[in-house]
């Protein structure tokens, strides 16, 4: 077998796919592509993934690795080299955990694509559920960007190639196209006026090179939120 | 010292509690217990400590608080390296990680089959089912635990619901963990009950029953479904 031959199969527009991609992107280390149709999973990923039959899985050397933030995890300890994904202090390991945690909390794990579970609600649905998902997940954040305030001692997030965490993987993963879900949805994702900090960090994220290459196209994204949100509107049962 | 100074604010009935417990005793830490009434009547300084979930337990450690009680085992984890929780080998520690998030993605079945009745009831026991069942073929295989030879992370997770399930069966008036139904969980449920940490630290199985009977009741105005 090649030594340390390592293959991610997931799904383009899944942020929890991108998580994986972006994070081994940033350790320069060199993997194999292999996008999954939901629809029809590979004989390949029922046998990697039995228990959940979900993408992202990350295979190296053979041996399968799933759920995306033990994989980042996985990553982080198995290659040394590059940005450190987790912080080395006990302390604000325990700290940035919460903080993903917290963010990850409301996933509805069913939706691989490219609305982050908070978004979901708002999607599927028009008017007054609409509104009052969208006033949990702007609750949601406000909450975050407090938290997170002792990360940011001078008040502005500093985000460059070397320095990219797990904390910045999971935002641009999950609000990465806030944008694009903004325009499709009518309402704003994030507020540069009422989460000022967000908002910039978020944009410093998104402005990294590395990022900005596996970010989907505006385009395409549009198109794939409009069809999700057609279908929900329709039945949200029929979601895949 | 204040700056090595232990405390846990914690539960006798949360299995979350006994999670940090297990993990303290197993590594020899001395910490203070700090029993919250965390249903009724919480203190003050559980919600100065943890703002966000206002829940138990919480870690204070020279101070500072960490909460969420897996994020709290591995902070002991890494803070006191030594009777080490999780495996060495990166590939074994993304595996006991990978059941570390099964479980407390699904283990919550089991309080909704608590607190509720008719369809969302049946959904829940359903769900339970399913849990026990993906446990019992895909995550012991012929290990006595989770973490091989002696208890690990992955027994400390699910540790607690097992026990806890016992006596949820108990209150509702049903029973899922059958033992020929899961041959492997129920050898390894007794072995964990066993190992001396857990012995020692299990809360009273009367008493339990007692307050769970009286927790449901007060949600449902009965005891079996």
């Amino acid at each position: 077998m090649e030594e340390n031959k390592v293959t991610l199969h997931g799904v383009w527009a899944s942020p929890y796919s991108k998580r994986v991609e972006l994070a081994l992107k940033l350790k320069g280390i060199p993997f194999e592509y292999v996008e999954e149709d939901l629809t029809n999973k590979s004989p390949l990923l029922l046998k990697y993934n039995p228990v959940h039959k979900k993408i992202p899985v990350l295979v190296h050397n053979g041996k399968p690795i799933c759920e995306s933030l033990v994989i980042l995890e996985y990553i982080d300890e198995t290659w040394k080299d590059g940005p450190q994904l987790l912080p080395q202090d006990p302390y604000k390991r325990a700290q940035v955990r919460f903080w993903i945690s917290y963010l990850q909390q409301q996933s509805s794990g069913q939706l691989m694509l490219i609305i982050p579970p908070d978004v979901m609600g708002s999607i599927t649905s028009d008017g007054e559920t609409q509104e009052k998902a969208s006033k949990e997940l702007f609750e949601k954040l406000k909450v975050f960007e407090e938290g997170v305030k002792e990360f940011f001692p001078d008040g502005t997030p500093c985000v460059d190639n070397n320095s990219v965490g797990i904390l910045d993987i999971l935002l641009v993963s999950l609000f990465g196209a806030h944008k694009v879900q903004s325009e499709v949805l009518g309402i704003k994702i994030i507020d540069q006026e009422k989460n000022p900090l967000l908002f910039s960090w978020i944009t410093a994220i998104t402005e990294l090179p590395v990022v900005k290459e596996i970010i989907p196209p505006h385009d395409k994204l549009v198109a794939v939120l409009h069809t999700i949100r057609n279908a929900g509107l329709k039945s949200p049962a029929a979601l895949p | 010292m204040a700056d090595d100074q232990v405390k846990l604010h914690g539960s006798w009935v949360s299995l979350y509690s006994f999670r940090v417990i297990w993990a303290l005793e197993i590594k020899g830490i001395s910490y203070e217990s700090i029993e919250e009434d965390f249903l009724y009547n919480k203190s003050q300084l559980l919600l100065q400590y943890n703002p966000v979930h206002k829940k138990i337990p919480v870690l204070v450690h020279g101070g500072k608080p960490v909460c969420e009680s897996m994020i709290i085992v591995e902070y002991i984890e890494e803070t006191w390296p030594h009777n080490p929780l999780l495996p060495r080998d990166p590939y074994e520690r993304a595996l006991a990680r990978f059941w570390v998030k099964f479980v407390d993605d699904k283990g919550p079945a089991i309080w909704r089959m608590f607190k509720s009745r008719g369809k969302e009831h049946e959904k829940a026991k359903t769900e339970s089912l399913e849990m026990l069942r993906t446990m019992e073929q895909h995550a012991l295989g012929d290990k006595k635990f989770f973490g091989g030879d002696e208890i690990g992370i992955v027994d400390i997770a699910f540790g607690g619901f097992a026990y806890w399930l016992g006596v949820v069966e108990e209150v509702v008036g049903l029973k899922l963990f059958e033992d020929q139904a899961f041959p492997r969980l129920h050898a390894w449920s007794n072995d964990f009950k066993q190992v001396s940490v857990t012995k020692r630290n299990l809360p009273d199985p009367h008493r339990m029953l007692v307050f769970y009977k009286d927790v449901r009741e007060k949600l449902l105005g009965f005891t079996s479904s």
